[in-house]
């Protein structure tokens, strides 16, 4: 690999080392809105792993999220809060691994529909279990400051672009981008497309999974209704294509903006968050299409070309 | 007994959403995920035209009908045809229309909850029971059921039997070869989609008359048709409404003997079985 690439992660290291010590320099209220900027960050990046190079849209994170937040919540009574975050981070994977090997092996709509309801799906059987063990909801016994959830989340981050940095580089980043594409030839060149993408979707899965458990204690009770909000897939998935899904570094790009005017809306019209969400989902497929980072490209392409503006 | 029947008469209006989002999807190759939005607008025209001027359901369809065609239409022709002209192949016009119908979805939710809140909303219309192999049902799912059959084999016949609906299901098929034999498939597609539109919005009108909607139900009802159309095959009328009715049966069951919260989880349990063993659909003959 040549020079570039290392002087991209110093950069990536320090950028990340300065969001760490925000909390040290700005308010309480600041640090609630960047513990949600690095919870999309988190959610947005690793999601985009997956649907950046095969296109396909995933609405399962909500899923992920609610397995994860159950995780935490039912195991506080038998295992420390550090065990079950990996733990959930397994069975986010291995949920992943289960709804890949039903439907990747098909075209990316049936992948779309199945991960639509997913979240919907998993509430309704939890629910259901609720009521007949006659359980209502879960009540979390441990709390931390705003600050710890912040550092987990931003720890989080590293080391997914360390893995997101890593998989670009390896042989399956590049049997990724081949299947992306074209999934004919790289069918035709030996590649195992479909197991390629199992492996690769089951890390928005254990991310999701692990994210959920470090935020359970954040919510303090959990009940379905919580733990799966159909609106964070769809959050997920605007800010990620916001930003754009061409570059590891894409996502973030739309998550910074877009949490703090989602913030602003949602304080000044908290009744039509449905309706502007519709608006930016329009916004981008028509204004758009390759998100921030297209556009970036498209300006630097046109500079380096002398054809000015 | 009284589960299957009353399964059959809710596969039936099923079976004709699933008919309007296998139009949108199967001929004019747009996957529509705002299908069930135009379902609850639908529900919300027969619920708000019987509770303000008592208009029957069943005459409100009428008024119904052309006004979604024509809006179907418009979303058609304004929206989604730059997007069928953009794309450079199948799949960047499925993510296209995926994420487009996404947000119109959304807006046309925020709508609805901005114009009639978000309360559940229903309406009592012929309730009366009606006796039937030994079991009491009520009249107005066997009405809904009876409109919906009617309106499926008035369609299942126009699809076979017209020109204009062979050339829509030869799109269906091939819609490159289509424009071969002197199709206008651009003309036709709008057409498909607009009356899938106005199939469904039909069947919220007719659903509404004995479920409870509200604003954000839609896409629940989206599922269950994909889920549908899926199973059994895409653009195969026969297909869907199998399907449609098989799908009914099993939420019946699911909700009678287990609980009535599991019925989209019932749902999924057929839907992964299909993708395991038939992902070509129940009729469907595998693509090579």
């Amino acid at each position: 690999m040549n020079k570039s690439t290392y002087s991209d992660v110093l950069i990536g290291v320090v950028l990340l080392a300065l969001a760490a010590c925000l909390p040290w320099v700005v308010g309480d209220f600041a640090v609630t809105l960047a513990v949600n900027i690095a919870m999309f960050t988190v959610l947005a990046t690793s999601w985009a792993l997956f649907s950046g190079p095969t296109h396909y849209i995933s609405l399962a994170t909500a899923a992920f999220f609610g397995l994860g937040t159950y995780t935490a919540g039912i195991g506080l009574d038998y295992l420390p809060f550090w065990v079950l975050i990996p733990l959930a981070g397994v069975f986010g994977a291995v949920m992943a691994g289960l709804i890949g090997l039903a439907t990747l092996r098909l075209s990316g709509v049936y992948f779309v529909i199945f991960t639509l309801g997913l979240a919907e799906m998993t509430r309704q059987v939890i629910t259901y279990i609720q009521n007949a063990t006659g359980q209502k909801g879960i009540l979390i016994s441990i709390w931390f400051m705003e600050t710890t959830f912040y550092w987990m989340l931003v720890g989080l981050a590293a080391v997914i672009f360390l893995v997101g940095w890593l998989i670009g580089r390896s042989r399956l980043g590049f049997a990724l981008r081949i299947i992306g594409d074209d999934e004919e030839v790289a069918r035709h060149s030996g590649i195992n497309t479909a197991l390629s993408k199992v492996l690769l979707f089951m890390i928005p899965g254990a991310v999701a999974a692990m994210t959920g458990a470090m935020m359970a204690p954040r919510y303090g009770y959990i009940e379905p209704l919580i733990a799966f909000t159909p609106m964070l897939s769809f959050q997920v998935v605007i800010m990620a294509l916001l930003g754009g899904t061409g570059r590891l570094w894409g996502p973030i790009v739309g998550v910074i903006p877009f949490s703090i005017l989602w913030e602003l809306i949602s304080a000044s019209f908290p009744n039509q968050t449905t309706l502007l969400l519709g608006l930016c989902f329009l916004a981008i497929v028509y204004l758009l299409p390759n998100g921030f980072v297209g556009l970036l490209l498209k300006i630097r392409a046109r500079v380096s070309q002398g054809e000015g503006f | 007994m009284g589960i299957l029947i009353t399964g059959l008469l809710l596969g039936g209006t099923y079976g004709l959403i699933a008919m309007g989002l296998n139009l949108q999807y199967g001929m004019s190759r747009i996957m529509n995920l705002a299908n069930g939005e135009m379902l609850v607008a639908g529900g919300f025209a027969a619920f708000w035209f019987w509770t303000a001027g008592n208009v029957s359901p069943l005459l409100t369809i009428f008024l119904l009908a052309p006004v979604a065609f024509f809006v179907n239409w418009l979303i058609y022709v304004v929206i989604l045809r730059p997007l069928v002209k953009r794309a450079k192949s199948r799949g960047q016009l499925e993510v296209d229309a995926i994420l487009t119908t996404f947000g119109l979805s959304f807006v046309a939710v925020g709508l609805m909850l901005a114009t009639f809140g978000g309360d559940y909303f229903s309406y009592q219309y012929l309730l009366k029971p009606v006796e039937l192999l030994y079991d009491t049902y009520s009249l107005n799912r066997l009405v809904a059921f009876l409109a919906a059959v009617v309106i499926c084999g008035a369609l299942y016949l126009w699809l076979n039997h017209s020109r204009a609906g062979m050339s829509i299901r030869a799109i269906a098929v091939a819609p490159d070869s289509a424009r071969l034999v002197g199709i206008n498939v651009p003309r036709l597609s709008a057409l498909a989609f607009a009356l899938g539109g106005a199939v469904t919005a039909v069947g919220g009108a007719l659903i509404s008359t004995f479920l409870t909607l509200d604003a954000s139900t839609g896409v629940i009802f989206t599922l269950k048709a994909l889920i549908i159309v899926i199973m059994g095959g895409v653009g195969d009328v026969r297909g869907t409404i199998v399907a449609a009715l098989m799908l009914g049966i099993l939420e019946t069951f699911v909700a009678r003997v287990i609980d009535p919260g599991l019925t989209l989880a019932a749902a999924y349990l057929l839907f992964i079985l299909i993708l395991l063993f038939r992902p070509q659909g129940l009729f469907g003959r595998k693509q090579t």
